[in-house]
């Protein structure tokens, strides 16, 4: 080969080695396999689990499954009456669900709320549960702690993108808002970084899908970013009085500075002059 | 006068001779002004209207009024980078780097609040006490253009900014504008200089929010007092009380010492409000595009109640030759205003023609002696109170977990019949409250001392009321009720006899009547002639 250094009538040599057959097959299944687990439709938890050993976590997560989730979502997570079915939802979607405390749900109203998670449930039983609906049908898997790094995200670009998209229904701070029939934006405070990306990829409840071709993950970082600096701000002006807007303004304008000012009034005029006797 | 410093009565001579500015402040500086603590509720609004121009003033040295494109470089980091109009960057630059500016901004928008509340409070004052009757209906006139010229006010100013919350606002102005038959889009091309949102209207809000209506404010303002000072302030009943004086302090020094320390409480409040409060936080509502908005977009809290009606209106329109007329918002955008603004403007004469009370006032009603005028006052309020708390509807909704469609089609509901209930309600408490007074006035005040009779009986002792307080409940007045009764020949009067005529004179007859008549009577009641012989002591302690 010219300029490399190397003549063909090595390379020639080394094609006849009688172990090149093998270097080459392996090398095929190693590029086909690793551009599948890279590239392929986001089966890659279940796969990597089941070829690192980790298929414990699959079965383990079926039981919590069969015992926790099983009732409204059907024994395979086919769906039912009550519940949709869970193939093809994602380990995000479980790790969003569960740990924000939204499942297992507690009562069927309109929209399932965040509330304390239950015993049960930590980081390994919720690892288990989203390797087992993660192996059903793929999905959205964890983002990595990476993706969600505050720190690495600009929050500027952020907010651009979260005013864009986030806060006809959330609220310019994510403090939260009312949606139709009983459905609501939650407010964003309690949520973790990971639990918003989850959120923006799996489009929980009323929230449309975020996916990576609409908002790619580093815009997803932009936003966390921003999100967790406003939220974390101190209030320059004093309290936020919620931070919802006008509405509380108004009401302190007449609880608090109306009343102080007619109270000031009665005490001026109570003083009444005395005639001198 | 002879011990006078030269200098100073040197002065004053020479201002004397001039000006006469002696006679006149001699004139005035004893000016009296009744005391009552309902009288002051109109300074939270003049003060706070000073404090506006002081701040105000502060705050157009730094403000740029324009609309042209910059990307933001201040110290607000989560906005360094993004395009933005002037107005905002500067706004966000008196909130950030201009030293107080952030205070003196909140000061601003405090004062704006309570600016208008103070209004507000001040006008159903006025209105529940009748001070608006003759000879002061046109100063009632000036003071119902004060308030819509408030309102016109604080919308130019919270636009000011350009953040996505104000662009809001913005937006609903045009489409209110838009939505005007036949000329709709032509005023809002002239108001917004071309297509929405163009780059002409925050300098035009500018102009009009720091020279045009201040201007005429100011004026006004000045016309309101003056009215006010040469009509003489109207006086609540009670001794020594009538038509033909005034009872109450000098202008110099007692009114002027109260008035001055009403002042400072005003500043105070509102300076702490501004301290403490977080008014307006432009910076997290981001600089305005007309593509985004924000859950939560609500207007302050006196443009709340237009808000509340474009809510709760349902989506009318009708085509008329090729036009839509776009009902859903003409109706809720001009209806409730013009109900509640023209209402209050016609009031005074409404009232004069039903009544036929053509002569002077300067003692001012209680609200109960004249229920019918409590009972509209009221159902007014809760009016405009039922369109104001819809137009929160949707944080009513996220904040108390009421779904938000229920509170939609509750308050279509509510907006018809709460108003109603409230007059009926209103009417009651005042009709019960007069009797109350005519007890108090016939029976005398319960005294807590029990007294056994011969005969094994038990009563309570009443004593008379203190005489102050009596003079207070006597100074209710008749309301005048025109004349309707037939003749000796079966005639009516000449007035009643048109349909109008007829309706006048019931209306007259329902709102004139007066149920309970006062009388001082001591025929009936045994408790207080017994009582009063041995707790006459305890009545004398409060003179």
């Amino acid at each position: 080969m010219i300029g490399t250094g190397i003549s063909v009538n090595s390379i020639t040599a080394r094609r006849r080695h009688p172990l090149a057959r093998y270097a080459v097959v392996a090398l095929a299944l190693g590029l086909l396999g690793g551009g599948y687990a890279v590239a392929g439709p986001g089966s890659s938890n279940a796969d990597a689990a089941i070829a690192s050993g980790k298929a414990d976590d699959v079965a383990q997560g079926k039981s919590l499954f069969v015992a926790h989730c099983a009732s409204c979502h059907g024994l395979n997570a086919e769906g039912t009456a009550k519940a949709p079915t869970l193939v093809g939802v994602g380990a995000a979607a479980v790790d969003f669900q569960v740990s924000s405390g939204r499942m297992p749900a507690a009562d069927a109203g309109p929209q399932a709320a965040r509330k304390p998670t239950a015993e049960w449930v930590n980081e390994e039983t919720i690892g288990d549960l989203a390797a087992f609906v993660q192996s059903l049908g793929g999905g959205p898997t964890r983002p990595t702690a990476e993706q969600v790094d505050p720190t690495m995200g600009d929050p500027a670009k952020g907010g651009e993108l979260f005013r864009a998209n986030c806060i006809q229904c959330h609220n310019f701070v994510g403090a939260g808002g009312a949606l139709t029939y009983g459905k609501y934006a939650p407010p964003l405070n309690p949520a973790t970084p990971t639990q918003i990306y989850e959120a923006m990829v799996t489009g929980p409840q009323a929230m449309p899908v975020f996916n990576d071709s609409i908002i790619t993950p580093d815009k997803k970082r932009d936003m966390i970013a921003y999100i967790t600096h406003v939220r974390s701000q101190v209030d320059p002006g004093g309290s936020g009085l919620g931070r919802i807007g006008p509405v509380t303004e108004g009401l302190v304008a007449w609880v608090v500075g109306l009343s102080l000012l007619i109270l000031a009034a009665i005490w001026i005029t109570a003083k009444k002059r005395r005639a001198k006797a | 006068m002879d011990t006078t410093p030269k200098p100073i009565a040197g002065v004053s001579t020479f201002l004397d001779d001039r000006l006469g500015a002696g006679s006149f402040l001699k004139r005035n500086m004893r000016k009296i002004f009744p005391d009552h603590w309902s009288f002051l509720l109109g300074e939270i609004a003049l003060y706070s209207f000073i404090i506006l121009l002081l701040t105000g003033t502060f705050l157009t040295l730094w403000f740029k009024p324009s609309m042209g494109e910059v990307v933001y470089s201040g110290s607000y980091q989560p906005l360094v980078g993004v395009k933005m109009s002037e107005a905002y960057a500067s706004a966000l630059n008196i909130s950030f780097d201009v030293r107080g500016g952030l205070l003196i901004r909140q000061i601003h928008h405090w004062a704006a609040l309570l600016f208008i509340a103070g209004m507000m409070v001040h006008m159903l004052r006025v209105f529940f006490t009748g001070a608006y009757r003759k000879p002061r209906e046109l100063n009632w006139l000036i003071g119902v253009g004060l308030l819509t010229l408030a309102l016109l006010e604080g919308l130019t100013g919270y636009s000011l900014p350009d953040d996505l919350l104000s662009g809001a606002g913005l937006r609903i102005t045009e489409g209110v504008m838009l939505g005007i038959p036949v000329v709709g889009t032509y005023l809002t091309f002239l108001l917004f200089g071309g297509e929405y949102p163009g780059h002409d209207v925050i300098s035009r809000f500018f102009t009009i929010h720091i020279l045009l209506i201040p201007g005429i404010l100011l004026a006004l303002i000045s016309a309101h007092m003056i009215l006010m000072w040469v009509q003489k302030h109207t006086q609540m009943p009670g001794t020594g009380r009538s038509e033909k004086n005034v009872v109450g302090a000098p202008f110099y020094p007692a009114f002027m010492a109260k008035a001055g320390a009403f002042t400072l409480f005003t500043f105070a409040v509102i300076a702490l409000l501004g301290t403490f409060a977080q008014i307006n936080p432009i910076w997290l509502f981001g600089p305005y595009t007309p593509a985004d908005i924000s859950a939560g977009s609500q207007p302050d809290f006196y443009m709340g109640f237009l808000e509340g009606s474009l809510r709760l209106m349902p989506s009318w329109e009708i085509n008329f030759l090729d036009h839509t007329v776009s009902l859903s918002v003409l109706i809720p955008a001009l209806v409730p205003l013009g109900i509640v603004m023209t209402g209050l403007a016609l009031y005074p004469f409404i009232e004069q023609w039903v009544t036929g009370d053509r002569r002077e006032h300067h003692i001012a009603d209680r609200p109960r002696n004249n229920p019918h005028r409590t009972a509209i006052g009221f159902t007014g309020i809760t009016f405009y109170g039922v369109l104001w708390l819809l137009g929160a509807n949707d944080e009513i909704s996220a904040n108390f977990h009421i779904s938000l469609y229920e509170t939609t089609i509750v308050g279509r509901f509510a907006i018809f019949i709460v108003p109603a209930i409230a007059y009926f309600v209103t009417y009651r408490i005042c009709i019960g409250l007069q009797r109350s007074d005519q007890a108090m006035l016939s029976h005398g005040v319960e005294s807590g001392v029990i007294k056994r009779l011969p005969h094994g009986e038990y009563i309570e002792v009443h004593t008379p009321p203190m005489e102050d307080i009596a003079d207070h409940i006597r100074g209710k007045k008749e309301i005048p009720v025109v004349e309707s009764g037939e003749d000796t020949d079966g005639i009516p009067p000449k007035g009643a006899r048109t349909a109008l005529g007829r309706l006048r004179s019931k209306m007259s007859q329902a709102y004139g009547t007066d149920h309970i008549p006062l009388e001082e009577g001591h025929g009936h009641e045994e408790h207080a002639a017994i009582g009063a012989g041995d707790h006459s002591d305890g009545h004398k302690d409060g003179h």
